[in-house]
């Protein structure tokens, strides 16, 4: 079988080793070595979004990504925004806001969203749209998560949440 | 008692129905923590895979297992030759789970491994040898259909069609003299006369596309046998009991041996509503490996073996007389089968509604075929050839409003149906706000300003002209009666601490009928939301129920938990008036607790008086059950009689611009008007509208499964075009509350309905725009551009003998 390669790397906070196949990808090793599923396979191939998380604070598709690049790195997933306000006033906006429906876009709409507003802070719908284009929601239609996620960036300009 | 110290405290009347009330499993998805079923492993779980056709149509020589067997780390390798008695799935029991002598199209399953990872299952895959030998291949419906055509399906399955299994049982599917897969027709009137009567008549052709569900997670599941063999299947079926009762007759097993349990699903729409090969090859290998076996698709997997929405090609015929009166129409249609039959054939159920009753028609007449190809299959999709139907019929009632001179709305406006009218088909429409939604989505888009506007704009020099369209649907609303009951059940149990547990058939997925369900018996029973948990994904608890689909849940799920929570309403009462020594109907249930009606003063908290009532002498649970079957009825054998219990309404409004110089069409706006009896959960409305006009949206615009000689050659998201978040119009919506007679809380059912007008009525606003009708989809750059320039593509009329 295939070449494992052991890698160490910095996971929602917490110093951590991995033995992974050099052909693996990110989302493999994070839903199967490692075992934390909040992040979704779609396609496999970057078209859906379903599989983003933050590598050295930039939001990427973990299905892209070779697990033995995450060498070194700094990775966040959605398990790992737990420990963000920001991110929790998001996902709370998500509930409140109904940009859920089966959910399964959810996580990697999160994260994708964590990303835009930490580094668009003034970002306003239109830009919200472009933010999440490269994910993809078939139940939604799009309205209420940009709605979501607009919610949280006015709070935030009104100083209302930290 | 030192209750009569106590100061008295009153509470407030309070309702829950209409509020904005969060999805109740949202906080979970929205952390990540929900399991679907890509996140479920069982301990000694082996991997699926399953081995497809390299070829269209072609007779199957020789499978060579061998070397696959002999792979470490491989515990079952199986084709069908290694299944006694494989029995056939399908609406038609025309499909094999593992293909026999013969695979008839590109996605056809010719063998399976279970491995100890997907990894040794994908190189298994690559070690077995099929030998082929080429058929001819079909792959126009119309070509499949002349005599002499190679036939899909030519063989006696069995001598004599009986069924091996069971000699006596029922007949399997023994192959067809020609590459019908089913025919439909309907009449009612006299077309003839009708259209010698009409002062107008016109006939068009239309070609509706192959798009298919693209559910964000990828189909899968997980089969399991316990020691004493009984098979426990972790699925994402939309119709849990129906799938037990078909997998038992499939697998010769008593139905009672079989568990389903639903873990979250990643979007449905229709496209769980059938038993696919993937699940039965599923529990061989389970049976064969003797351990769990899961099987999940990849994406492109998804898009080569998922089921279509039905394509099809349509000629109608209409006419109507000078004053706007609508006289007949005439429907041919021709559906292009694939090579087995899901519920894509039955299609025409609900497109006949359309053409017979959206609008006022004395005369009608539909005649529909649906031909074996080997193109990929359709089944069922999220409006159920509604959006078909509905495209070509809003075209003719532009195009004739047009022919005698009459404003597009008020000739709708017309020939709309209203309450109290039963159709030539038979439908009964207690409640109908077809003539409010129209008029609703006109004023609030300003409609008859801008189309009068658009027509004027039509030849200025600008190249980007606007356009406005409008177009309605009518869909079932309350239940369909189609398979032997249409109805759900519920349990409701409420604990000591006042909890309650409300159990029911209805399944979820995705579209927040948990959500909707605990509202209504949480409006009934005085409680908040937060005392309410669901179960609704295991059928070894929850009581049956005929399954997502018909848009049906909110209608019919909803009646049942709403008939137990009264249930166990007079329950409390009851016993709430014995230990007040006051008649029932002095009390009440409001904010968790029982009252006095009259005056809202609380007497005592639910959580003490269960209590009371469990640890008395009497020792007394409040548990209830309720069965809900709607008061509607099946069809006869022309296909008539009222098969729902309510219906749905929708006009919508759609505004676009035309870039004539590239055909590129931009969707600005969409004004949405429904009748959906009443607003239940705002929030979760909302979501199905604007979901739906989404995905709508991308019917008329983007999407289009491209099949090439019965290839898919787009089975990636990169080449099928969904529609994303910077696309999106803005969205306007009205609810037409006409409160159903029948509905719970008086609401009707709404899942399907925002996505089947929006191509229709995107077509419309096109030709408002441009002056130029197309008459296929979708509106690709390249298409509207080739029919701006005269160069659109031209449909062969359908007769109803070449139909
Ligand atoms: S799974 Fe990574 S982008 Fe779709
Ligand atoms: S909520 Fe289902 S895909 Fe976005």
């Amino acid at each position: 079988m295939s070449l494992k390669h052991d890698i160490e790397f910095t996971l929602n906070g917490v110093r951590r080793q991995a033995s992974v196949r050099v052909d693996m990808s990110a989302l493999d090793m994070l839903r199967d070595v490692v075992g934390l599923t909040g992040t979704k396979y779609g396609c496999g191939e970057g078209e859906c979004g379903a599989c983003t998380i933050l590598v050295d604070g930039k939001s990427l598709n973990s299905c892209l990504l070779f697990a033995v690049d995450c060498n070194g790195r700094n990775i966040v997933t959605i398990e790992g925004l737990a420990a963000d306000a920001k991110a929790d006033a998001l996902r709370a906006a998500f509930v409140e806001y109904g940009a859920v429906q089966c959910g399964y876009c959810t996580p990697g709409m999160v994260v994708q969203a964590s990303h835009l507003l930490a580094t668009h802070p003034q970002a306003d719908a239109d830009a919200i749209k472009r933010g999440i284009e490269g994910n993809l929601c078939r139940c939604t239609g799009y309205k209420k998560i940009v709605e979501a996620i607009a919610s949280v960036n006015a709070a935030d300009k009104q100083g209302a949440r930290p | 008692m030192n209750g009569a110290e106590k100061k008295a405290r009153f509470i407030a009347p309070d309702t829950l129905i209409g509020k904005r009330i969060p999805k109740m499993d949202a906080p979970e998805k929205a952390s990540g923590k929900t399991r679907y079923i890509h996140d479920i492993d069982l301990p000694g779980q082996l991997y699926g895979k399953i081995l497809r056709s390299t070829r269209v149509h072609a007779l199957i020589k020789s499978i060579d297992t061998a070397a696959a067997r002999a792979l470490p780390g491989v515990h079952a390798v199986i084709t069908a030759a290694d299944i006694v008695n494989q029995r056939p799935i399908g609406v038609a029991k025309d499909h094999f789970p593992l293909k026999t002598d013969k695979v008839r199209s590109l996605r056809d399953e010719v063998a399976a491994v279970a491995a100890e990872s997907e990894q040794i299952a994908l190189e298994a895959l690559k070690l077995i040898r099929v030998e082929y030998e080429d058929l001819p291949i079909l792959t126009d419906p119309a070509e499949a259909l002349k005599p002499g055509a190679t036939l899909i399906h030519p063989e006696p399955r069995q001598p004599g069609g009986q069924d091996a299994l069971k000699p006596s049982g029922p007949v399997a599917f023994t192959g067809k003299p020609d590459n019908v897969a089913m025919r439909f027709d309907y009449c009612h009137g006299d077309v003839v006369q009708a259209e010698a009567e009409s002062d107008v008549v016109v006939e068009d052709t239309f070609k509706l596309h192959y798009v298919t569900h693209c559910c964000m997670g990828v189909s899968g599941m997980i089969a399991d046998f316990d020691s004493s063999g009984n098979l426990i299947m972790y699925s994402n079926t939309q119709v849990p009991f129906l799938h037990k009762r078909e997998f038992a007759e499939y697998l010769n097993m008593d139905p009672a041996r079989i568990r389903i349990i639903q873990p979250a699903i990643g979007g449905g729409f229709g496209s769980k509503l059938d038993i696919y090969p993937f699940e039965v090859i599923c529990v061989f290998l389970a049976q064969a490996a003797k351990r769990p076996v899961k099987l999940v698709f990849t994406r492109e997997e998804e898009f080569i073996s998922s089921p279509t929405r039905q394509p099809v090609l349509l000629t109608l015929r209409s006419g109507c007389k000078k004053d706007g009166t609508l006289t007949f129409r005439v429907v041919n249609t021709l559906h292009d089968n694939g090579a087995y039959t899901s519920w894509g054939a039955t299609t025409p159920f609900v497109m006949m509604q359309t053409f017979s009753s959206l609008y006022r028609v004395p005369h009608c007449d539909y005649h529909t075929t649906a031909v074996y190809t080997n193109n990929p299959y359709a089944g069922s999709f999220r409006g159920y050839g509604n959006l078909q139907a509905t495209f070509a019929v809003e075209a003719h009632m532009d195009k004739l409003a047009e022919a005698i001179g009459m404003d597009a709305l008020d000739f709708r406006l017309k020939n709309a149906q209203a309450q109290g009218e039963v159709t030539g088909q038979g439908m009964e429409f207690d409640s109908c706000g077809f003539k409010e939604c129209l008029d609703t989505a006109a004023e609030r888009s300003d409609f008859r300003r801008k189309f009068a506007e658009n027509l004027k704009n039509r030849n200025s020099s600008d190249p980007i002209k606007h356009g406005v369209g409008i177009a309605s649907m009518l869909h079932v609303g309350g239940g369909a009666k189609i398979y032997p009951s249409d109805g759900c059940g519920t349990i409701l149990k409420l604990d000591d601490f006042g909890q309650v547990t409300l159990i029911t058939g209805a399944s979820e997925i995705g579209q927040g009928s948990e959500t909707v369900l605990s509202q209504l018996v949480c409006e009934e029973l005085g409680l908040p939301m937060s005392a309410l948990t669901v179960v609704n994904n295991d059928t070894a608890i929850t009581p049956w129920d005929v399954g997502v689909h018909a848009s049906r849940t909110t209608f019919i799920a909803g009646n049942s938990a709403l008939g137990a929570a009264r249930l166990a309403k007079a329950k409390v009462l009851a016993a709430a008036a014995r230990k007040f020594e006051c008649p029932a109907s002095d009390l009440d249930l409001r904010g968790g607790h029982v009252i006095k009606a009259a005056s809202g003063e609380a007497l005592i908290d639910l959580p003490r008086l269960m209590r009371n009532l469990h640890f008395s002498d009497k020792a007394e649970l409040v548990m209830t059950t309720f069965y809900y079957e709607p008061p509607s009825s099946y069809q006869d054998k022309r296909y008539k009689g009222n098969v729902s219990a309510a219906y749905a309404w929708a006009s919508q409004v759609v505004e676009v611009e035309v870039d004539t110089e590239t055909g590129i069409v931009k969707m600005t706006r969409i004004t949405a008007a429904h009748d959906v009896g009443r607003v239940l959960n705002r929030l979760g409305i909302e979501g199905q509208i604007e979901g739906g006009v989404v995905m709508g949206q991308g019917y008329a615009l983007t999407e289009s499964l491209i099949i090439e000689n019965g290839v898919t050659r787009n089975p990636n998201f990169r080449d099928y075009k969904l529609v994303t978040a910077p696309e999106i119009p803005e969205i306007d919506i009205t609810f037409i509350e006409t409160m159903d007679g029948e509905g719970p809380q008086g609401a009707k059912g709404v899942g399907e309905a925002p996505a089947i007008c929006v191509a229709a009525a995107t077509a419309n606003a096109i030709y408002n725009a441009t002056g130029v009708r197309i008459y296929g989809l979708p509106f690709t750059p390249e298409r509207v551009y080739r029919a701006l320039h005269g160069k659109g593509e031209k449909l062969v009329p359908l007769t109803a003998k070449a139909a």
